[in-house]
């Protein structure tokens, strides 16, 4: 059983896939709490894809994945900024501009010549190829977003709220919604590293959900949040080294059981208060 | 909490008009309160109540006007607070009720400072006020619509406001605890602070407040509830068919509300 945990370390990509895992596992939540309560998850879902473009051309120049973090930050202001200004809903919007830049990701990609990246690591994760750069970044990008979050905490909360009790007391919310979509897209694409396009989601809103079900007040469901994520990150990447399955889908299975047990706890009587 | 409220000009509203493309919401409306004043504005819904709270508020520009609050011309001051419609609240967000008075804080501490030992204590003064104390620890989602409103009312207090706008604050509340709002309402305006309450709820309006301010997107009649709220002036905001509700004494129900 204890080789089960430890053979695996010999391996240095191990050591760095599983560092990666658990800096995802831990940031996805902190930032998932605010995706959850605002019903963020579409817009976080678009986001994952929207930044395949950056994450393109980041490959091409040489750069790594972490080179779509600015791309990932223009496509969240610009739909906050085409919704306001269209007229057209921010969920339609969303959509437009979601589908648009996934596609041209794809478009970039199938016309590269001479790119050594699989499509299906992008999409589904793959933890054990980054570098050990890419784990500093991660580590980097992890800082700025609990920075983040941390020194902004107060005025995220009553934004997210109380939007107009905020601006009356002087509060510039636009700017605070777009701190936290740039936080977001910062998460989104180390998630990427770990979980894949298509299930960075699932480690961004699943443990956040989760913990909502089981602890009463925000902080703390952003730190139950982080807890679970991690605990999934690790154990789903640890699933994928034994049984050879990509990351991304395991790391989701794990979390997605934790938030089914958590649903059946939550309908058995409250324990807590 | 002792009080300590400014005398002097309260707040004033003069010429007010908004628009939203050709469309006037507000026109020309002009009013001012005293201190010590709890104010009711009754109109139908999209009369522009919540515009002209949101225009004292500073929320909205106005095309023409100006509002003046305690002496000082049409900028955000913390000296206003603002009970938001409960729509506009987000309530799926996990918040207790001592979170949400802490909130009121924030002004005085600023973008990085903590709330410390003086910002906890108000917060409790400003909670007994309202009576709800024993209830701290409760998320906002656990109280009902009248304790909701009094929770958002010690986050004013708390922020030191002494003018309170309470936006459509009857609505989701019954009867019994609309009373108990406007009690402690009462309390606020008995040490001079100035209460505004947009409602479309017509019930015991001459005992709840002590002006009326009759709104259809301009202003209908404005003065104590007595003299301001004829039956001509109900024709006025809701058509002949609230005059027939109200001279009936039924239960005041809105037209397509």
């Amino acid at each position: 059983m204890i080789d089960y945990v430890t053979e695996p370390l010999q391996y240095s990509f191990m050591v760095r896939g599983l560092a990666v895992s658990v800096l995802v596992g831990v940031m996805c939540p902190l930032i998932g709490a605010y995706v959850v309560t605002r019903g963020l998850a579409f817009m976080g879902d678009a986001l994952a894809h929207a930044v395949l473009p950056g994450m393109v051309v980041g490959i091409l120049l040489g750069f790594g994945l972490i080179a779509a973090v600015p791309s990932g930050i223009a496509v969240a202001l610009l739909i906050g900024l085409v919704s306001r200004r269209s007229g057209i809903s921010e969920d339609t919007t969303i959509g437009i501009l979601f589908a648009g830049m996934f596609a041209l990701g794809l478009v970039l990609l199938s016309a590269s010549t001479g790119i050594n990246v699989d499509i299906e690591d992008l999409l589904l994760g793959q933890p054990l190829g980054v570098s050990q750069s890419e784990v500093f970044v991660a580590l980097a990008l992890t800082g700025v977003v609990v920075m983040g979050l941390y020194f902004f905490h107060h005025q995220l909360v009553l934004t997210s709220f109380d939007p107009e009790g905020a601006k009356v007391v002087g509060i510039p919310t636009n700017l605070i919604d777009n701190v936290l979509l740039v936080l977001l897209s910062v998460v989104i694409v180390v998630g990427i590293l770990a979980a894949g396009i298509v299930l960075v989601m699932a480690m961004l809103v699943t443990p956040a959900a989760t913990a909502y079900l089981l602890v009463r007040r925000f902080v703390t469901m952003m730190a139950v949040g982080a807890a679970i994520g991690a605990v999934s990150a690790v154990m789903g990447l640890y699933l994928s080294y034994h049984l050879n399955i990509p990351s991304g889908p395991a790391m989701t299975l794990v979390a997605t059981g934790i938030f089914m047990a958590a649903v059946v706890v939550r309908r058995a009587p409250r324990l807590s208060r | 909490m002792t009080a300590k409220i400014a005398s002097g000009p309260g707040l004033t509203v003069e010429g007010l008009t908004v628009e939203f493309g050709e469309h006037k919401t507000l026109s020309d409306v002009t009013f001012a309160v005293g201190p010590g004043t709890l104010m009711g504005v009754v109109g139908p819904n999209g009369a522009g109540k919540s515009t002209l709270f949101n225009a004292i508020a500073g929320l909205l520009p106005a095309q023409k006007g100006v509002v003046t609050i305690r002496g000082a011309e049409g900028r955000r001051s913390r000296a206003l607070a603002y009970v938001p419609q409960r729509e506009n609240v987000n309530w799926r967000f996990p918040v207790t009720v001592l979170d949400v008075v802490m909130m009121g804080r924030s002004c005085d501490l600023g973008w990085f400072r903590r709330p410390g030992r003086r910002d906890r204590e108000l917060v409790q003064v400003c909670l007994r006020r309202v009576g709800l104390w024993e209830q701290r620890a409760a998320l906002m989602t656990e109280l009902s619509g009248g304790q909701r409103q009094r929770v958002f009312v010690a986050r004013a207090l708390a922020q030191g406001a002494d003018i309170i706008l309470l936006d459509e604050a009857f609505s989701g509340v019954d009867v019994g605890a609309q009373e108990g709002l406007v009690e402690v309402l009462k309390s606020l305006r008995d040490e001079g602070r100035i209460v505004l309450l947009a409602t479309h709820d017509l019930t015991n309006l001459a005992e709840r407040f002590d002006q009326l301010l009759c709104l259809n997107h301009h202003v209908c009649a404005y003065g104590p509830p007595d003299e301001a709220f004829t039956p001509a002036v109900l024709e006025e905001l809701y058509g002949a068919h609230g005059v027939h509700y109200a001279l009936t004494g039924d239960r005041f129900e809105e037209p397509g509300a």
